[in-house]
């Protein structure tokens, strides 16, 4: 039970998929406007994110690894076809269920909800999970925590850059530019945690 | 200006004779933000508000950096004593009875007796002066440079966001270092924003913080604390890392001692007296937060005594009363100066609570259970920085459901009135 909580804090803030690995970086820079929207993208990546890295899992044990679908075959190479395919499943769910239930934050999303798919948060949760052989109740902890984390990360940043409306960028940094930078300074701040060994 | 006014003084009628260049049309036209810089910071800007509201208050953002910068004073004076201070016990200890070089050119004649007063404040200021003037250069000429360019003014919160600085520095930091780290914080950290008030982070403790992840050698450890070749002695918190309490004990450094502030550490941090005295004079005047020194204060209390009872049989960090967290490294100095900056902090009077309280936990957080920093402040600061304008959010929205609420039970209590 420690183990778990220990993994899922450190999933969070000290191995945080946005500040400290910079994952998932296209959505999080682009929809990170408002807090809103932040808050219902932040909620859409972690809820994908738990169901997929679990499931992922039991492909990966009772599927793919050797010797468990049939004696003496290996079907590790199909990881990550198979990872993808979960996961656009995943989302594609998760669109049916907003357009039906949330219109609003279905249009505020946009695009940017197929694009869960292929956002690089999401596999590389799956992709950690498989490096690090994680059992299935961890798989599900890490999951759940590092969507949390990554939500955490793209909420903060949304708070900084509704702030930031009022500041007086040159015209050479304004957008992207300054959003890079400032995601650089707020990954200084999580620095905070580096090396916590729990 | 008024005929009236050139009765004030000679200052004033220099700055009246030279304006007239510096306004349009004159030679030195592109100059005209150094010129203002030096007006505002000696008279009161002649300007007032042209359209509502008409606010009157002669506390104006110049005033206010003013007093912070002078609310540092006792700090940086224990800076200069202590630092000559630990040097002199030091060079006591190693038997050294002079120094090479310009220093020692300077110094040699008035000797370095641990005993006198005049000997340990003169050896502290030739460590203090040359970082804060080279603070104050490097960091001007990038504050010049981007008013000039971007057309605004030279704002004082450069004198704190120098000042601040300097005092976090270990007293034997290179001096190129010291350049680099304030360049970072005002350009970066600053600038890039558009200047003073636009930024989020405090511009201090961004170069701060750049230094110690570029050159964590020469910023932690053992040998940089005490301005003497050869000489290595832990501060407080590095001991306890080690050892606990027990350990700072043993080394003959008393509770009263790290209140005082005469122990090794980063120029300003060690005197936690002088830093209250600086933080009195900043909570009278209203220009700190009392809230955020509170909800700091209180974030720290209640974290220690968690730790405390949690227990650890590994870690000794985890037994650390409240009081020795209070007066041990840069605490203090974080929670009076660094925290309190109304730019990077919440803005709104309950956020403020929140804010301060993330500080505290964060502080003693990373200090007990990250083996990696023996510090904490500075990266609590710094990540409390990222949340201060979400946390205001999230108090702004509950403010307007609250009053939502309020106003449609008050409706509905008027039509039934009607009835």
């Amino acid at each position: 039970m420690e183990d778990l909580l220990s993994l899922a804090i450190k999933a969070i803030f000290v191995e945080n998929l946005a500040l400290a690995f910079f994952l998932g970086m296209c959505t999080f820079l682009a929809l990170s406007k408002k807090i809103e929207t932040a808050i219902g993208l932040g909620i859409a990546v972690a809820v994908v994110q738990a169901i997929t890295v679990p499931v992922n899992n039991l492909i990966l044990n009772y599927l793919l690894k050797e010797n468990a679908l049939l004696q003496g075959v290996d079907l590790t190479f199909l990881g990550l076809i198979s990872y993808i395919g979960v996961i656009a499943a995943m989302v594609q769910i998760l669109e049916m269920v907003l357009d039906k239930y949330l219109p609003s934050l279905y249009n505020a999303l946009g695009v940017f909800l197929p694009l869960i798919t292929v956002n690089c948060a999401i596999l590389g949760g799956s992709l950690f999970m498989v490096e690090r052989d994680y059992s299935f109740a961890e798989s599900a902890v890490y999951g759940i925590s590092s969507g949390l984390g990554w939500a955490l990360a793209i909420v903060a940043l949304a708070g900084v850059r509704e702030k930031l409306k009022y500041s007086d960028v040159p015209k050479g940094l304004q957008g992207l530019g300054i959003t890079f930078i400032t995601v650089g300074l707020m990954s200084m701040g999580f620095m905070a945690f580096s090396g916590i060994q729990l | 200006m008024t005929s009236e006014k050139k009765k004030t003084g000679l200052l004033r009628k220099v700055l009246d004779d030279a304006e007239p260049h510096f306004t349009r049309g004159g030679k030195l036209e592109r100059l005209y933000v150094l010129y203002e810089m030096v007006d505002t910071l000696f008279y009161s800007p002649p300007n007032t508000t042209v359209g509502a509201p008409h606010i009157r208050d002669a506390l104006d953002l110049k005033r206010v950096m003013g007093y912070v910068w002078m609310a540092t004073f006792p700090v940086m004076f224990m800076a200069c004593f202590n630092t000559g201070y630990q040097a002199n016990v030091a060079m006591a200890s190693l038997g050294l009875e002079t120094i090479d070089g310009l220093r020692g050119w300077f110094l040699n004649p008035f000797g370095y007796d641990p005993g006198s007063f005049f000997a340990n404040f003169l050896h502290g200021l030739t460590y203090f002066l040359p970082i804060y003037m080279t603070t104050f250069i490097v960091g001007g000429i990038a504050e010049a440079a981007f008013a000039l360019v971007r057309g605004h003014e030279i704002n004082e919160g450069f004198f704190v966001t120098s000042i601040l600085y300097t005092l976090t520095l270990p007293p034997d930091t290179p001096l190129w270092m010291v350049g680099l780290g304030i360049l970072f914080g005002i350009i970066v950290g600053k600038e890039v924003f558009g200047g003073t008030g636009k930024n989020f982070l405090n511009p201090a403790l961004v170069g701060r913080a750049f230094l110690y992840f570029a050159y964590p050698a020469a910023m932690s450890g053992n040998a940089v604390w005490t301005a003497v070749d050869g000489y290595t002695g832990a501060t407080a918190l590095g001991m306890a890392a080690e050892g606990g309490v027990d350990l700072i004990v043993k080394s003959q450094i008393t509770w009263f001692d790290s209140f005082l502030g005469m122990v090794p550490g980063s120029l300003g941090e060690t005197s936690t007296l002088a830093i209250f005295i600086g933080g009195a004079i900043l909570l009278f005047t209203k220009i700190a937060s009392w809230r955020i020194v509170a909800g700091v204060m209180i974030g720290m209390v209640a974290t220690s005594i968690l730790f405390n009872l949690i227990g650890s049989d590994s870690n000794p960090m985890f037994s650390m009363p409240w009081y020795w967290h209070m007066v041990t490294g840069g605490f203090a100095f974080g929670m009076i100066f660094m925290a309190t900056d109304p730019v990077s902090a919440s803005m709104t009077n309950l956020g403020r609570w929140y804010y301060g309280a993330l500080i505290g936990f964060m502080t003693v957080l990373i200090r007990v259970v990250n083996p990696a920093f023996p510090e904490g402040i500075m990266l609590a600061i710094l990540f409390s920085n990222i949340f201060a304008p979400l946390i205001d959010h999230f108090v702004v929205q509950a403010n307007v459901k609250r009053r939502l609420k309020r106003e449609a039970a008050f409706s509905s209590f008027d039509e039934k009135g009607g009835e």
